[in-house]
């Protein structure tokens, strides 16, 4: 099996020309592997956990509903969530051999999505407090802690503030993928026909250069079905569901926050 | 790049007598399998060693493949069946004489001794950049190297360009799509049908095929109806060398025509495009209409909004224009 595919352009060079298309099936497998593997462990701590949930602590001081996520917070996830799907719908199915029309329907959709990143940034960093989302030494003992528990048992790593190191993780890692996948998508346009600028081939790059965009967005988007099978998986799964529904409705429930966070680190701003 | 040799490479050679031998084979060997027809085509790309295929699965020795017979609703003609003969079949000749005067604009007569309908249909694409082995969309690449500033592009398409920007070469095909003609493609699940129009594939659906068919499908017959039995037909190529050479762009129109007006009309334009593309907007409009000079400018106008040339093929937008325009007035009454 090949990681990437290369050629010998017009000019006698050996070009990259992108990643070799089974690594879809790699990234499609790995995140199925993922499933099973948590899945099997899961099944070690899940009584623990009902057990816990049918215990957990109450404050009648709290609202019973508590604010998770904003109205604009919800409708960018569920905008970025549905760009995902189609976007890799679109670029990978074709090349396992579902073939439609799919180059016009997948860059509309890429700017969407871009658009939809923009306005996440600008207001992540002025409208919300991105100390939530960052990831510190303290994350990655916890990340340590949390894994070393699945596998092994053992102590279960301190309540997290807004978001568990694990999630964090996950929006850096999708982060980093996004990005890549992005960047060299807006890059790849000036290689096709499209109403915003004219085509220019050679812009940017030479066959060499323009190897490495290919490369690194297919690279970003494998990485992307891993991710996004696992994120499938973790909104589906039963003691997840109280996130997945804050992430629809906007607030999470008294007891949930009481049993999964840590007030002093996230502190209820809103609620009814 | 490709490099003419005198020996092409070694391969396994598989030439089945039956269909479902060809059939079992192409299964076997799917995308590393190869289909040989007349062998026009696939002998350039076996010399120039661009394409280098495991098995060659050769129909020559297929019956069922060949020969044209009449059949309750027209004729039916094998897909292995040499251009010669349909271009001298009696049947043909007197009730779908286009197909048999597009037939006879293919290449010399020596390759239409040896070249088949089926060949003609599904021969791949005459841009030289993607046939001299280079990594371009098509061959599976990330660019096209007709469609740079730099490029030569004088035969490329001026229609539905979605990366690569070649052409469908086939002069049989548009006349096919005259006549309502159905491709009858035959693969291990048995047999499908597909409209003429519907057979070719752009590179919007798929970028690295011209045709629906399949690693493992054979294009088994084509089946023309008696729809345009006898109708006024029209048929012209345009190319650099009259002698011998691929259509600049071709027309084909098959029309029934009542005291001047036009009852119906199936209208079909070859080599603008990555598929021969079917007029319908222009049938629509002409439809009803009584032939006129003024008509066919106005249709023939009609015809060509939307192109966009590149940077050597403006001349097929005019070319295109006034094939158009003469297909409509060829049927006009003297």
């Amino acid at each position: 099996m090949q990681i990437v595919q290369r050629a010998t352009n017009p000019w006698g060079q050996d070009v990259l020309l992108g990643i070799d298309w089974s690594l879809f099936w790699i990234a499609l497998i790995a995140g199925g592997v993922f499933l099973i593997l948590h899945l099997a462990l899961r099944r070690r701590w899940i009584g623990e956990e009902k057990k816990a949930a049918a215990n957990a602590p109450d404050d009648p001081g709290l609202p019973q509903k508590i604010q998770r996520h904003s109205l604009a917070s919800r409708l960018f996830h569920g905008i970025m969530g549905i760009s995902m799907i189609l976007l890799l719908i679109t670029g990978f199915l074709p090349k396992v051999g579902l073939q439609f029309a799919w180059l016009e329907i997948h860059w509309i959709t890429g700017l969407i999505l871009t658009a939809s990143i923009v306005f996440h940034i600008i207001h992540a960093t002025f409208f919300q407090s991105l100390k939530n989302v960052w990831v510190g030494l303290s994350d990655l003992g916890d990340m340590m802690r949390e894994m070393r528990k699945a596998v092994t048992g053992g102590e279960a790593p301190a309540k997290p503030g807004k978001y568990p190191a694990a999630q964090k993780m996950f929006h850096h890692a999708a982060t980093l993928a996004g990005m890549a996948a992005i960047v060299t998508g807006i890059l790849m346009m000036w290689r096709i026909e499209q109403p915003l600028w004219a085509q220019d081939d050679y812009k940017f790059f030479g066959d060499g250069g323009w190897g490495w965009v290919y490369v690194l967005h297919g690279v970003g988007g494998v990485v992307l079905v891993t991710l996004t099978v696992a994120h499938v998986y973790f909104a589906i799964l039963p003691e997840k569901r109280w996130m997945t529904w804050s992430m629809i409705l906007g607030w999470i429930d008294r007891k949930d926050y009481l049993r999964h966070h840590d007030p002093a680190k996230w502190p209820v701003t809103g609620g009814k | 790049m490709a490099v003419i040799h005198d020996m092409i490479p070694d391969f396994e050679l598989y030439q089945p007598d039956s269909l479902d031998g060809a059939l079992e084979v192409l299964d076997r060997h799917r995308d590393s399998a190869w289909v040989l027809a007349g062998g026009m085509d696939t002998f350039d790309w076996f010399k120039d060693r661009v394409k280098r295929p495991e098995a060659v699965v050769d129909l020559g020795a297929i019956p069922e493949l060949s020969g044209i017979s009449e059949t309750d609703g027209g004729i039916e003609i094998g897909a292995m069946t040499p251009l010669t003969e349909v271009v001298d079949n009696e049947l043909i000749r007197e009730r779908y004489g286009i197909l048999a005067e597009a037939a006879e604009t293919v290449a010399t007569p020596q390759i239409r001794n040896q070249g088949t309908l089926g060949g003609n249909l599904v021969q791949d694409t005459r841009c030289w950049y993607y046939r001299a082995g280079w990594p371009c969309y098509r061959a599976g690449g990330n660019i096209c190297y007709a469609d740079t500033p730099e490029s030569m592009n004088r035969e490329h398409c001026i229609f539905d360009a979605s990366r690569c920007v070649a052409v469908t070469p086939s002069d049989t095909a548009p006349a096919l799509i005259a006549l309502d003609a159905e491709m009858v493609i035959r693969g291990r699940r048995g047999e499908r049908t597909v409209a003429a129009e519907d057979f070719f594939v752009g590179p919007a659906i798929d970028i690295t095929r011209m045709t629906v068919l399949q690693p493992n499908e054979v294009l088994q017959s084509v089946r023309i109806p008696d729809t345009w039995a006898g109708a006024d037909f029209y048929f012209e190529k345009v190319r650099d060398r009259n002698a011998w050479d691929f259509p600049l762009v071709n027309v084909a129109s098959a029309m029934r025509v009542e005291d001047g007006v036009v009852q119906d009309c199936r209208l079909s334009v070859g080599a603008v495009s990555p598929v021969p593309l079917r007029m319908e907007r222009c049938e629509e409009l002409l439809r009803g209409q009584t032939i006129s000079e003024d008509i066919a400018t106005r249709i023939a106008e009609l015809g060509v909004i939307g192109a966009k040339p590149l940077r050597h093929n403006g001349y097929k937008v005019p070319l295109m224009r006034n094939l158009i325009r003469r297909a409509i007035r060829g049927q006009a009454p003297v």
